[in-house]
């Protein structure tokens, strides 16, 4: 059994963002960066997968050389190989591009399952992993929880809203999305460190592997505007307690 | 502009999402047709225009190839300019696939319309997009809550019944129901909630005792409940509970899009933060800067005291 599992680098959310020069994205200089939060549940759940069945894990990860230093996790975490997708503007490509490169290149490899993160933590869109399966004509399921291969069968559980699952079966070939909470991603050890260094890690061109065309535009990128009105209390913490209670008491009845 | 709106129904229901659909085709003053597999004999959306109604008895709840199918023979027949999902499991499940047949522009999660143009949240709701599409067709998906009716819904669609192939790949077994028991968060008047802030499990009790303090239930945001520190019957955000108490308390709480619609209509919402960017900022009265270890005992001690 092949299965391939698609990463994203993604800054640390916490970071404090600028806008770049561009206007279109956020400064990408002075960033700490990482794997995105859904994929480390995509590459523990493909981890799972190949130590229960023996199967050969790649990952695949598109952007600029830096995207190597998460992919080494990934590998650490126990994938076999890794492909970077070398592309200076992957951050510059829409949803469907970026699909479009995955399809490309898993097109033809015999992959029985592929796992992707049900979104991205910087641009959320959600649509990428969905576009790769139908670019690749293959059955998706979103935003699972759940996740129990027998032969030739998964049966997944959907998060849908309010707390409510349901539970999907699909035969293999096929791409699920994973999302948070799925399964408890592992830190990687030392030893799998050093071995993973080892790992062989292959780089494709993106060129190579023709990208559609854009079909959506970033006309601007912009910081949300504060809802106002809002008071903010700094200081002793003993007299943010005495004024936060006094306005509790004036603005709400729940000290009444 | 001509727009399909599609509607969904799940667990034997039609869902009141597709209100804020036709919120939302107002703002552009669009001519509405919708899209529901639904069930004709129950209740339909309530809007003047056409709606395509496939029976959920043959195309299932959960679909996603037949939908895909159906939505396309409507969305040819039709010749919209704009097809609008909801940003649901269901939406967010079923857009892409039709972006990808029909080779649209896609976007997701749309908070606001400006200027016409489309605007979406990114990395964690720290920055906002606006974007455009750049073929005739392009699909939404809308945040939950982002647009709503000033009046009811009314009217009465012209049913037209769709048909087609109902073979799928993907086979929905059954559903399993939230787990309940025990507290109950939506009928408490205040909360206050952990996030990601608060360190480590152990200081969940310090969460936990403002809440007893001000009379209230405490609650938490994924990131807390995932890592098994709270129940998951005491999670606010979309995938948890949508609350509306008098008093929301958020500690240590980033504010992630997924957790502000889970509390935006809070009453009085205070946030206990050390980052005064954190987006929670955009939804609370007052924000507290500071380290919630220190501030929360000291705030509790003094509530006891009154």
């Amino acid at each position: 059994m092949k299965l391939l599992v698609c990463i994203k680098q993604v800054p640390d959310m916490e970071s404090k963002f600028k806008i770049d020069t561009d206007g279109v994205w956020y400064d990408r200089g002075d960033l700490a960066w990482r794997m995105n939060e859904y994929d480390e549940y995509a590459v523990e759940q493909a981890v799972q997968v190949k130590e229960a069945t023996g199967a050969d894990l790649t990952v695949l990860c598109i952007g600029p050389d830096q995207v190597k230093e998460t992919m080494k996790k990934a590998l650490a975490m126990g994938c076999d190989r890794g492909v970077h997708i070398a592309d200076d503007q992957s951050h510059r490509r829409d949803p469907f591009q970026i699909a479009s490169l995955i399809a490309a290149f898993a097109r033809d490899k015999g992959f029985d399952l592929i796992f992707t993160g049900m979104q991205s933590q910087d641009r959320g869109s959600g649509q990428v992993g969905v576009m790769a399966a139908e670019l690749l004509g293959l059955p998706a399921v979103t935003t699972i929880v759940g996740f129990a291969l027998a032969g030739n069968t998964i049966t997944v559980k959907r998060e849908l809203e309010g707390g409510v699952k349901a539970t999907v079966e699909a035969t293999l070939p096929a791409l699920v999305t994973c999302q948070l909470g799925l399964n408890t991603p592992r830190y990687p050890t030392l030893p799998n460190i050093m071995k993973a260094k080892k790992k062989e890690l292959l780089t494709v061109a993106a060129a190579d592997l023709s990208p559609a065309d854009a079909l959506l535009n970033t006309v601007k990128l912009t910081f949300p505007e504060k809802k106002g009105g809002g008071v903010f209390l700094e200081g002793d913490v003993g007299e943010v307690a005495d004024r936060l209670i006094r306005i509790l008491k004036e603005k709400t009845s729940v000290l009444a | 502009m001509k727009m399909l709106l599609v509607a969904e129904y799940r667990q034997k229901k039609l869902l009141e999402s597709y209100t804020e659909l036709l919120a939302f085709a107002g703002q552009f003053g669009a001519e509405c047709a919708m899209f529901l597999v639904g069930d004709g004999a129950a209740e339909l959306p309530k809007f003047a225009g056409r709606l395509y109604l496939a029976d959920v008895a043959t195309y299932g709840e959960y679909n996603p190839d037949a939908h895909k199918r159906l939505l396309l023979d409507v969305v040819a027949q039709e010749q919209p300019e704009m097809i609008v999902f909801s940003h649901s499991s269901y939406g967010w499940d079923l857009a892409p696939r039709l972006a990808a047949s029909l080779k649209a522009a896609q976007v997701s999660e749309v908070v606001a319309v400006d200027a016409g143009r489309l605007v979406v949240p990114a990395c964690n709701a720290k920055l906002r997009r606006t974007v455009a599409g750049n073929g005739a067709v392009t699909i939404a998906t809308l945040q939950a809550g982002a647009f709503s009716l000033a009046d009811a819904a009314a009217g009465s669609p012209e049913v037209i019944a769709v048909k087609g192939e109902g073979q799928g790949r993907v086979a929905l077994l059954g559903y399993e129901a939230a787990e309940h028991g025990g507290v109950d968060l939506t009928k408490s008047e205040v909360i206050v909630s952990a996030g990601r802030g608060v360190g480590k499990p152990e200081n969940i009790t310090l969460v936990a005792g403002l809440a007893k303090a001000l009379g209230g239930e405490y609650g938490a945001s994924r990131p807390v409940v995932d890592a098994q520190w709270v129940e998951h019957n005491r999670q606010v955000g979309t995938t948890g509970l949508t609350v509306s108490p008098k008093l929301y308390v958020a500690c240590g709480i980033s504010g992630a899009v997924q957790h502000l619609a889970g509390m935006k209509k809070s009453e009085f919402v205070v946030a206990i933060n050390t980052d005064r960017d954190a987006p929670i900022g955009d939804v609370a009265d007052v924000f507290a800067v500071a380290d919630l270890k220190q501030l929360l005992p000291v705030l509790t001690e003094k509530l006891q005291a009154l």
